[in-house]
């Protein structure tokens, strides 16, 4: 399992742990509250860290088999950290049909990357998805909440260096 | 619609009616509107960009103050988005750029002459009416009747087109047994795909004693291709309240949970704030309408199990632990979310129930078949002109659906199949294209009516293919609790493997049908037990592409990459681009000479092809 890293954003870990354990504590006392808290810690950290998983266990009093159990049932939690966007192909039928096999392999080529892993600059993680229920567009993918419908391969290089861009914008703000 | 003027918390029915007369009544609701798309297919094509073209627009020509911007839901045609439909003349453009805005305004909302080149072409002709378009005139929409009319962010606006009237009749005029009753003779069956009589479930957790009971919506619309249940979240988010609210008084539950996969971002922002509001107005909440009844309604999400749609998977994975099935009986009528009564129903059934309720029951079972009554709601899509939401009768004709509302086959190639029911359903093959929807006709070509996610397949695709597709879709899916499910999936989809790398032999076929019928008898939910129909289904419309697989290690449709050869013809001008990108050094030839494949080394990656300039590579 991975450890809490230094994240890009400036917040420090133990910032974020505090402000999970008091979304935990806020989730107690609902019945079935394993599920919720999981995913405000997936969107706190982009992953969940080893210390969380210690302390929803703790703090819930669920084994930590059980929660470790939850976490790796469900393809929304990730116990390695995920890229700043990540980029869901869908392979849903409508898609498939019309050639997201492609897109994915031009993804694959143009991130060096396979499905599951994060680019060097933890910028990317590449993943699938199973119908995003945009099939009248298809085929799309999706990077973070944002849908690319009717995507060629020879789109893929376009819409990453969008990304890329983004990012840089986004650093000469801070700056 | 300004909602804040008129809102307050209706203390009991004559509130609603009094605050649906005002509405009526008001210059807002009565204002001429420009409807925008903002169902998630339009959103995507750029509908918010257009929606501020026009409010800039409208207050530079000074109009805001005498037409009203509609936000709406999904108006159903998304590959044509973004849609924009002019309330006066109910003209329907279509692919509307935000340039494209100062033109409508000037030209037709000004000038009043219609914009030609952003109308839907028919048949070559341009139809300007939303009415007159086939697209729209074919359907029937009564399940979709909000959406493209109303803003679903907006109760006020529910509320107008006689939104809670109809819980507001159950709550003050009848029994929860005339209600159960009214479902019944309704005839309405569950849209989530298996079709069980909604008025008999209801009936079993009415008839419980327990005082603690649930009930429960599955948003959780996993099958891929199917984006009903999506539309009617985004689009008209208080008619599943509306529905969940009256099945809780039918069956005698206070607690209701709504289970929105995660995928759907939208759906559960704008059903959270359609749930707000309905707590604001009293509609929800503490002594609804005064009459002593309590609903409290919560969102729970998933995270990204296909399994969750199976509905004692979704009642183990709102408990909180990892969602795995269950065996039935007991069933959840009896013991369900906690061990406690709990009746789950689709998205688009709870939907019904207002409908249903407003109208009658005998009156809602007019539409329909002789045992399947009402509408439904198909997403269609694939190789079709116009792939998006539809609604008609229960019973419609296939082809209809493809030709007369889809407009036919988006390429220059021929009908092959129509995909239906997702990894549970089959395929339909051009010969039964006059199959009517209904549960019935569907079981009978092995296929099912599913949640509705209809994909209509060409001539390019690869029957076995499609039947590996889903194969490798329900093992990836299969939560592992069933060994038939999660093994035989597995040895199913290496044998379909086999027969795609052109290494398959003829008693596969025999092996396939046999492991299908094993997976089908041995496992515990539905997942398992309909996992094999993509397979059996393709099998018993296109045997004889298994078998030129097999036989003739051919593809006809140069789908499976290690039955394809890639040739470069005698046009070839030896530019030498395609060697240059060949990964495996395949292609030879000498600079200006036609240039050679050797079959032995390619890999088939395509490679060639899509750089070749001259069309000088071919694939078969």
């Amino acid at each position: 399992m991975a450890k809490v890293e230094k994240c890009s954003c400036g917040n420090d870990d133990e910032g974020l742990l505090e402000r999970l354990e008091e979304i935990i504590i806020s989730f107690k006392e609902k019945p079935g509250a394993l599920i919720p808290v999981l995913q405000a810690t997936q969107s706190l950290f982009g992953f969940i860290p080893q210390e969380a998983i210690l302390k929803i266990s703790e703090i819930l009093n669920e084994p930590l088999s059980k929660v470790y159990g939850v976490i790796t049932f469900y393809s929304f939690f990730s116990l390695k950290p995920r890229g700043k966007y990540l980029i869901r192909v869908c392979l849903g039928t409508a898609c498939y049909v019309q050639g997201a096999n492609e897109i994915l392999t031009a993804l694959k080529q143009q991130l060096s990357i396979e499905i599951g892993e994060t680019s060097p600059d933890k910028l990317f993680t590449l993943d699938v998805g199973r119908c995003f229920g945009a099939c009248g567009l298809a085929p799309i993918i999706m990077v973070n909440d944002d849908v690319h419908q009717w995507v060629k391969p020879s789109d893929v290089k376009k819409i990453i260096s969008s990304y890329k861009k983004q990012k840089e914008v986004n650093k000469e703000e801070a700056i | 619609m300004d909602i804040n003027k008129y809102m307050h918390v209706l203390k009991n029915a004559e509130d609603l009616t009094t605050l649906c007369d005002t509405l009526l009544k008001s210059k807002e609701y009565n204002s001429e509107k420009i409807y925008i798309c903002a169902g998630g297919g339009c959103i995507a094509s750029g509908s918010m960009k257009v929606k501020d073209a026009f409010v800039s627009q409208l207050s530079n020509a000074k109009l805001d103050g005498t037409l009203e911007i509609m936000e709406t839901g999904c108006l159903g045609p998304c590959a044509i988005g973004p849609v924009v439909v002019i309330g006066k003349d109910d003209t329907f453009y279509q692919k509307v750029r935000a340039q494209d805005v100062k033109e409508i305004v000037e030209q037709h909302l000004i000038g009043g002459k219609i914009i030609e080149n952003l109308l839907h072409p028919v048949d070559e002709q341009k139809v300007s009416k939303k009415s007159e378009l086939p697209f729209f005139k074919n359907q029937d929409k009564q399940v979709l009747r909000n959406c493209g009319k109303i803003n679903p962010t907006k109760i006020a606006d529910y509320i107008a087109c006689g939104g809670y009237k109809a819980l507001s009749k159950v709550l003050t005029s009848m029994s929860s047994e005339q209600v159960v009753q009214e479902v019944t003779v309704s005839g309405l069956r569950g849209r989530g795909g298996a079709g069980f009589p909604t008025g008999t479930k209801w009936n079993f957790a009415r008839k419980s004693q327990d005082t603690e009971k649930y009930i429960l919506c599955n948003a959780d619309e996993g099958d891929p291709g199917a984006f009903m249940d999506r539309s009617i979240l985004e689009g008209d988010p208080h008619s599943i309240i509306e529905g969940m609210a009256i099945g809780a008084f039918a069956i005698g539950s206070s607690t209701g949970y709504v289970y929105v996969r995660a995928e759907y971002p939208l759906a559960i922002e704008r059903l959270q704030i359609a749930i707000d509001q309905a707590q604001e107005f009293g509609l929800i909440g503490k002594n609804i309408f005064g009459t002593g009844f309590n609903f409290d309604l919560e969102i729970r999400k998933g995270s990204g199990a296909f399994v969750c749609g199976e509905e004692t998977a979704l009642i183990t994975s709102i408990e909180g632990n990892r969602g795995e099935p269950r065996p039935r009986p007991p069933f959840p009528a009896e013991k369900g979310l906690w061990n406690k009564p709990t009746v789950l129903n689709n998205v688009e059934t709870f939907s019904n129930i207002p409908l249903l309720i407003n109208k009658g029951g005998a009156q809602f079972a007019e539409i329909g078949t002789e045992k399947s009554k009402g509408t439904k709601i198909f997403a269609l899509a694939g190789t079709v002109k116009i792939s998006g939401l539809v609604e008609v009768p229960v019973g419609t004709p296939l082809r209809k659906l493809v030709y007369d509302i889809g407009g036919g086959i988006s390429t220059n190639k021929k009908y092959k199949a129509a995909q239906i029911g997702g990894p549970s359903g089959g395929c339909i093959p051009a010969e039964h294209l006059d199959v009517p929807l209904d549960y019935e006709s569907l079981n009978k070509l092995g296929a099912i009516m599913g949640s509705g996610g209809l994909i209509v397949m060409d001539e390019s695709s690869c029957m076995v293919d499609v039947a590996r597709f889903f194969l490798e879709f329900v093992q990836d899916e299969s939560c592992g609790k069933c060994v038939p499910c999660r093994e035989g999936t597995a040895r199913m989809k290496q044998i379909v493997d086999r027969i795609c790398e052109g290494k398959g032999e003829m008693k596969d076929i025999d092996e396939l049908e046999k492991l299908a019928s094993t997976v089908t008898n041995a496992s515990l939910c539905g997942l398992g037990q309909t996992a094999p129909n993509p397979v059996l289904s393709t099998l018993r419309h296109f045997k004889e592409e298994y078998i030129e697989h097999i036989r003739d290690k051919k593809c006809r449709t140069a789908v499976c990459k290690d039955l394809i050869v890639f040739e470069i013809l005698d046009k070839c001008n030896g530019c030498q681009a395609c060697k240059k990108v060949c990964p495996v050094e395949a292609i030879h030839g000498e600079k200006k000479q036609a240039h050679i494949i050797n079959t032995e080394l390619c890999i088939r990656c395509g490679l060639c092809l899509s750089t070749c300039k001259f069309e000088a590579i071919v694939k078969y």
